[in-house]
């Protein structure tokens, strides 16, 4: 990819990732602040790309812009009570503050810190290496997330369960 | 205009900030779950850039980002049967009147 290239596809991505996210936090409708959701994730998805992480662009599509977007759907659709409204909280206007500050502190810190860059090309292809990594050195991790889900799947059934 | 680390950093430290406001200024519990869903993907972002700028040939930060949305899908699974239990219960998803647990 060409440098151009990339800096306009960082600016498009960045912007719709932000746009969305602010989507979901201002939007009174419910099901329009999932779909700004999911832009954003989808969003996300391309970001990781121009970082070179192309398995992760496809499996943040997969998970979040479908499943977890999909969920989130259901759950609104099973949930919502249109004539509630959706009102803020008493506490926007502080957490408006604490937010703020946070950004402004974590926009300086990434400004400021000399980071130790490593001037070498990123691995062309990252499924290999991932792969290696995942049945090397990380096998244990990768068999307890995978008990992690099996015992999250289970308990979301027994919560969800009509009895 | 060439995209640095920082570049992403910032949009990474944003998305998280917007995330956190979502989930203390909203009410709904279906709107903070997606505000934190926000929250870790910013985190994912953040690994990620890591992973590309600091250790290009070392794929460590994509692992570790891998682990997270895995742990985020269970949360996301979990927290939903959680609200489904609560609406079942209490009619509501509002935050702030499920407070039997407040001191």
């Amino acid at each position: 990819m060409g440098d151009v290239a990339l800096t306009v596809a960082f600016i498009v991505f960045s912007a719709a990732t932000l746009v969305g996210a602010i989507g979901v936090v201002t939007i009174r409708n419910l099901f329009r602040a999932a779909m700004f959701l999911a832009l954003s994730f989808l969003a996300i998805a391309g970001l990781y790309i121009t970082l070179h992480a192309d398995f992760l662009g496809v499996v943040q599509i997969l998970i979040y812009a479908g499943a977890v977007a999909v969920l989130i759907v259901f759950a609104i659709m099973l949930t919502h009570r249109p004539e509630r409204g959706n009102p803020p909280s008493r506490f926007r206007a502080s957490a408006l503050i604490i937010a703020g500050l946070l950004a402004i502190l974590m926009i300086w810190a990434a400004v400021q810190t000399t980071w130790p860059m490593s001037g070498q090309p990123p691995l062309d292809a990252t499924v290999p290496a991932l792969a290696q990594a995942l049945f090397g050195p990380y096998v244990l991790p990768f068999e307890v997330a995978s008990v992690v889900l099996l015992a999250a799947m289970v308990g979301a059934i027994v919560l969800a369960r009509e009895d | 205009m060439t995209v640095t680390l920082s570049h992403y950093l910032i949009v990474a430290g944003l998305l998280f900030c917007i995330g956190l406001y979502g989930a203390l200024a909203r009410r709904n519990a279906v709107v903070i779950l997606m505000s934190i869903e926000l929250m870790l993907n910013a985190v994912n972002l953040n690994l990620v850039a890591f992973s590309r700028y600091l250790t290009p040939q070392v794929i460590t930060g994509q692992v570790w980002a891998v682990f997270i949305m895995t742990i985020a899908a269970a949360e996301a699974a979990v927290g939903l049967a959680i609200v489904l239990a609560i609406y079942r219960q209490r009619q509501t998803v509002s935050a702030e009147e499920v407070d039997l647990m407040k001191w």
